[in-house]
């Protein structure tokens, strides 16, 4: 088995089984439509087909049997239940469980499968149990047959494989047995296409077959044989013979044949005909039609022809667009053209610099010209990792189905703004966090019915995610209309473990924000009712980690909403250039609110305690040259550049700011991985290497260490600001 | 008596650090520099010179002579960064030590290199594979992986110990 394909597979039978999903998901709300129902038959199908191709038979054998099932629902047979939805779609986490262990001992749990297998068996037995014998007088078919069609029709079948289907690993004699099978059944292989021999691949397929097959079996099963080739196969199924009686048992003209299957164009039987005699001139000649007849009869065949033959262009002009709308790209193949970009932006940055250094004004030209070029390519290349943010929403709306009916609560999950974009790493990195956050929503936030019922509440609860741009940022917003956080409790916590002064009086914004402090949430659950905070730290460091932001809000008894703030991209961003010493670090602006001078007598000012006046406010401050230990001697006005994170003003001292810079984030690594205060480095235009910092870590770091001995006085500090 | 890790004729990079002169295994050295800004990061051990920009990567440099208990790499114009490549849990990685000056590239027999001597040496006997023997003079063969992951390990303890202080 080549492995290739085993890979391609897999990545083929994820999508499939995402899209099976959200298939499922809608089926639930409209259980009738039979569009729905036909795409999670045709995703089954797909699996199960090339799970067989491709080796993983247990993955088929399984398929098969949930196919079974919507093939009985397809052909009206079964109606769906809430419980043949729920027995689905454990079924497939159960084949995405086969995916992931694929090739590993022991990886799938045996017996679940069987108790599935079981379980649609059942189903089937019940409804036809159910289904009253005398609806038909036909016998039950067995439900893996074929849906029985009352008269035999025939089709013309012309199955023109793709040249490359050998390497596919499909065998189109396979196909064409299955064929056989379905009845009656003409194959005549058409050669024509078949080089000479010096210019034949062995491995390309140039023969295509025409089929008449006579079949009771219907369309649907013919399209079935075709199903995993029709994508690049042409296919066309005609009926020719539908069944029934007809008359004349004289059939159309060999010419009329020969151009319905498209091997001769009309105007080629038309010229051949034109050297025998016309029969409209024949009959013209006879006397038994008169000319005007004959004309309007050829004017009808005319216009017919030119009506179809544009339906035609227009139809294969669609396919055109359709197959060249999007092609798939592996992820590392970006990821490689985004560092690049990268690169292309830093030695950009550098030749500005050095045009500039040079006064050379066409230089300067050139220089600004290609910092255009890199800026738009710089763009454009990061949005082609740009995803909609509608997909995880989907994996989110299956987590709240589950949950809630886990929970017993009845919970409707509403979304908007799915179409948002976000990079692709930004996406898998929120994934947890906002699995988190809906969690909490179902469990603690909403309540359950009667509760709900009886606080004059409609008894279903709606979760609501929402995701809108806001410049460089993607607000996120997880909204609940449960009970809401309480105050009094989490107040009550802050103020045992010593977070807060017990008589300090904080705004409800701060202490709702209390629930993200490390360590809060680590003990027992506050209350019952408003045990959130279980891991909210967790979840913040997480989009701290983003270069996000987090915060909570609520209204008691109305609900609660947290609202995430997240940049579009991770490999560039804006930052603010600073110099302290000869040490130049970034800080990323997105944090920055203001900057402002600091002078030794303001220093004398503040007693040694850090902290700046700004406009009638007090700021803490942290001088990094004492941070980091940076030798030399301090500037007699030094800055403060002002971040902001979550709401808390912090202020970080630099000997000078040099100014914005075109961030392009590089790892660390791995030697580095323990160092706290840095996210990343970035090379700046002369080669050098700065250092990017982090700046929440950095607020932490000070909140936890040197500041907790003045936790009364930060308290006060925090209700000044 | 021969070291056992070592069973082939192995070409080797000698160095000096001071007036000792040591060697690293050929095969894991990708390149030399020279001596370029190094950017420190704050808040790690000394020895830990910083980040250097290697086309576009950021790659950290070690002063070895500061990790062997010696005075920190002075700048002068034989002064080199050595670029050596690494495998540490499965994760290839690059790493820059300095030197005081490179010197060649010599063949050493097994039989040439004979194991770490317990005492008697002025740096930490783990991060010795052996010692080669080459025109009458001792060479000092690094254990570049040891020397690293120890660093890390050193690197670990620091923030934990920070941590503790900071609570």
């Amino acid at each position: 088995m080549d492995n290739q394909y085993a890979d391609t597979f897999k990545e083929e039978a994820y999508e499939l089984l995402t899209e099976l999903e959200n298939s499922l998901l809608e089926l639930e709300d409209r259980p009738d439509d039979p569009e729905l129902i036909s795409r999670v038959f045709r995703a089954m199908h797909t699996i199960k087909g090339s799970g067989a191709m491709f080796g993983f038979d247990d993955i088929a054998a399984f398929t098969h049997q949930v196919e079974t099932a919507f093939d009985q629902v397809r052909t009206g047979k079964l109606t769906v239940s809430r419980k043949m939805i729920n027995l689905t779609l454990a079924a497939r986490d159960q084949i995405k469980a086969m995916l992931d262990g694929a090739g590993k001992e022991g990886a799938v749990d045996a017996a679940l499968t069987a108790q599935l297998i079981a379980g649609f068996k059942e189903l089937l037995n019940e409804e036809q149990a159910a289904a009253p014998p005398a609806e038909t007088a036909m016998p039950q078919p067995s439900p893996s047959g074929p849906p029985p069609v009352e008269d035999p029709v025939t089709f013309r079948i012309r199955f023109r494989p793709a040249r490359n289907i050998f390497a596919n690993g499909t065998n189109p004699v396979a196909l064409l047995n299955e064929l056989r099978q379905l009845g009656d059944c003409r194959i005549v292989a058409q050669m024509c296409d078949v080089p000479l021999l010096v210019e034949l691949d062995p491995e390309s397929c140039y023969i295509f077959w025409d089929v008449i097959l006579t079949t009771t079996s219907g369309l649907d099963a013919i399209k079935d044989v075709f199903i995993f080739v029709e994508d690049d196969c042409e296919i066309s199924i005609d009926t020719i013979d539908g069944g029934g009686n007809v008359d004349d048992e004289a059939y159309k003209k060999l010419g009329e044949i020969l151009v319905e299957r498209g091997d001769m164009a009309v105007e080629d039987i038309e010229a051949v005909l034109a050297n025998q005699k016309r029969l409209g001139e024949m009959l013209v000649e006879k006397g038994m039609a008169a000319p005007s007849q004959i004309h309007s009869a050829l004017l009808e065949q005319q216009q017919v022809k030119e009506v179809r033959q544009e339906r035609r262009q227009k139809e294969e002009r669609a396919r055109a667009q359709e197959a060249g709308a999007s092609i798939r790209v592996p992820a590392e193949k970006l990821d490689v053209l985004v560092n690049l970009v990268g690169e292309l932006v830093t030695i950009q940055a550098r030749m500005t610099q050095t045009a500039v250094g040079r006064e050379d004004a066409e230089l300067i030209n050139i220089a600004e010209e290609v910092e255009r070029l890199t800026a738009e390519m710089r763009d454009n290349v990061l949005n082609i990792r740009m995803l909609p943010i509608g997909t995880t929403f989907n994996k989110f709306k299956r987590l709240v189905r589950d949950l809630s009916g886990e929970l017993g609560k009845e919970i409707e999950m509403a979304t908007d703004g799915a179409e948002t974009e976000l990079d692709k790493t930004v996406i898998e990195r929120l994934n947890d966090p906002m699995v988190h956050l809906i969690r909490n929503c179902i469990d603690h936030g909403i309540e359950k019915p009667e509760v709900r019922e009886a606080a004059g509440k409609p008894r279903q609860g709606t979760v609501r995610l929402a995701a809108v741009h806001s410049g460089d940022r993607v607000l996120l917003t997880i909204e609940d209309d449960g009970a809401g956080l309480d105050r009094e409790a989490i107040l009550a916590k802050a103020v045992e473990k010593g977070m807060v002064a017990p008589s300090a009086e904080l705004p409800d914004q701060e202490i709702y924000n209390l629930i993200f402090a490390p360590g809060f949430s680590t003990a027992s659950k506050v209350t019952s009712v408003s045990g959130r905070g279980v891991g909210m730290d967790v979840v913040k460091r997480a989009i701290d980690a983003l270069r996000g932001s987090i915060a909570i809000n609520c209204r008691p008894g109305l609900g609660t909403v947290i609202s995430i703030r997240i940049p579009l991209t991770m490999a560039i961003i804006e930052s603010l250039l600073v110099q302290i010493g000869a040490d130049r670090f970034l800080i990323p602006l997105s944090l920055v609110d203001e900057c402002i001078e600091l002078t030794r007598a303001d220093v004398a000012a503040s007693h040694g305690r850090n902290m700046a006046t700004v406009r009638g406010h007090l700021v803490p401050y942290i001088p990094l040259r004492q941070k980091f230990s940076i030798a030399g001697t301090v500037p007699d006005i030094e800055q403060v550049v002002i971040t902001e994170v979550n709401g808390t003003r912090v202020g970080f001292v630099v000997d000078r700011v040099i100014g914005e810079h075109q961030t392009v984030i590089k790892s660390l690594g791995r030697a580095f991985k323990n160092v706290e205060g840095m996210s990343g480095a970035t090379i700046l235009g002369d080669g050098s290497v700065a250092l990017i910092l982090d700046i929440p870590q950095l607020v932490r770091s000070v909140e936890e260490g040197d500041y907790l001995a003045l936790s009364n006085e930060q308290s006060t500090l925090k209700k000044m600001i | 008596m021969s070291v056992p890790a070592i069973t082939e004729t192995t070409q080797y990079l000698t160095f000096k650090l001071g007036e000792e002169v040591f060697a690293l295994d050929v095969a894991k050295v990708r390149e030399i520099l020279d001596f370029t800004t190094v950017t420190k990061v704050p808040q790690t051990p000394d020895y830990m010179r910083g980040v250097i920009n290697l086309r576009g990567s950021v790659v950290p440099v070690l002063d070895l002579r500061l990790k062997f208990g010696m005075s920190a790499t002075e700048k002068t114009v034989n002064t080199c960064v050595i670029v050596v490549e690494m495998v540490v849990e499965e994760e290839a990685m690059v790493l820059g030590v300095l030197a005081d000056s490179v010197q060649e590239v010599i063949d050493l027999e097994p039989e040439q290199i004979e194991p770490a001597p317990r005492i008697g040496t002025t740096i930490n006997t783990e991060f010795i594979m052996g010692m080669g023997k080459h025109n009458e003079l001792f060479l000092i063969i690094l254990d570049m992986d040891r020397v690293f992951s120890e660093g890390e390990k050193e690197a670990i303890v620091k923030t934990e110990r920070e941590a503790v202080v900071n609570e």
